[in-house]
């Protein structure tokens, strides 16, 4: 088994508000992340499949395959965008970088035929990253 | 579902790698440079990884600030631009950067309650890096 990771960029803008908390419980629990207005982050995204080296071409996966799947899967629908309020996932659920995560490994997992998504990583700045592997 | 959230500190610190147990010579072959009695220092980068579910209500493993919070006051207050030689964890073991890795462990597995640890990640400098996710240890 051998994992191969495939890095990204793109930026986007964001707020966190749970409708369904008080404007005090969203300013306290969100602070500076509770501007209606967003605030954008320059992400980084990683990407890690796993598979077994094909004998024949001495690749886990296509790497330009990948990329195309995760130009057209992640970055086309996240790159400048306000993920609140143009991504279906983030209409109901909060874009957290966790949320984000899980949104991005379940756009690629069933897109990914030739080698199997071990991890999702996503950094937000340098100093903060999540990473998702796809557990309940 | 659960995910791991990784944060990443820095501070500043000084310390000497030397063992009573050892010999003047003993202490140079094991540490070199490192045993110099005046000591030298490092930036340290610390990565904190925390793991949880993330809750449907906030989104979040853990509020980073609860975790900023934490951190700062149990860790980076007492060992930035301090001699780690002469802090109480180091009284009794060399501060290496294992050992420093298995102190802040233990603080952060002991007083923070809002999320799993799962390990700390140290760079000592941009050349080397040291983890432990706990479990035996040796001491």
């Amino acid at each position: 088994m051998v994992y191969l990771t495939r890095k990204a960029e793109f930026s986007a803008s964001h707020y966190y508000h749970n409708p369904a908390f008080t404007p005090e419980e969203n300013a306290r629990i969100f602070g500076k992340c509770n501007n209606p207005n967003g605030h954008g982050h320059n992400y980084t995204l990683e990407v890690t499949v796993k598979g077994p080296v094909d004998p024949k071409s001495g690749f886990v996966v296509d790497l330009k395959q990948l990329k195309d799947i995760m130009s057209r899967e992640v970055l086309d629908a996240l790159d400048h965008r306000f993920l609140n309020k143009e991504v279906p996932e983030f209409f109901t659920r909060i874009p957290t970088t966790e949320n984000l995560a899980i949104a991005i490994w379940q756009r690629l997992a069933p897109k990914l035929s030739a080698a199997q998504l071990h991890r999702v990583r996503v950094y937000e700045t340098p100093d903060l990253f999540v990473d998702f592997y796809g557990e309940a | 579902m659960k995910a791991y959230l990784t944060r990443r500190y820095m501070f500043s610190a000084s310390h000497r790698l030397h063992s009573d147990e050892m010999s003047e010579e003993e202490n140079c072959a094991t540490y070199g440079k490192c045993n110099n009695p005046y000591g030298h220092g490092h930036n340290y980068t610390v990565e904190v990884t925390v793991s949880g579910p993330v809750d449907d209500q906030t989104g979040m493993v853990c509020n980073l600030v609860d975790l900023d919070g934490f951190v700062h006051r149990q860790i980076l207050e007492p060992y930035d631009h301090q001699n780690l030689n002469l802090l109480s964890e180091f009284a009794q073991q060399v501060p290496t950067t294992e050992k420093l890795c298995i102190a802040i462990y233990d603080i952060v597995k002991r007083g923070f309650r809002k999320a799993h640890l799962e390990k700390i990640r140290i760079e000592e400098t941009m050349m080397n890096s040291f983890e432990y996710a706990g479990g035996e240890h040796g001491r």
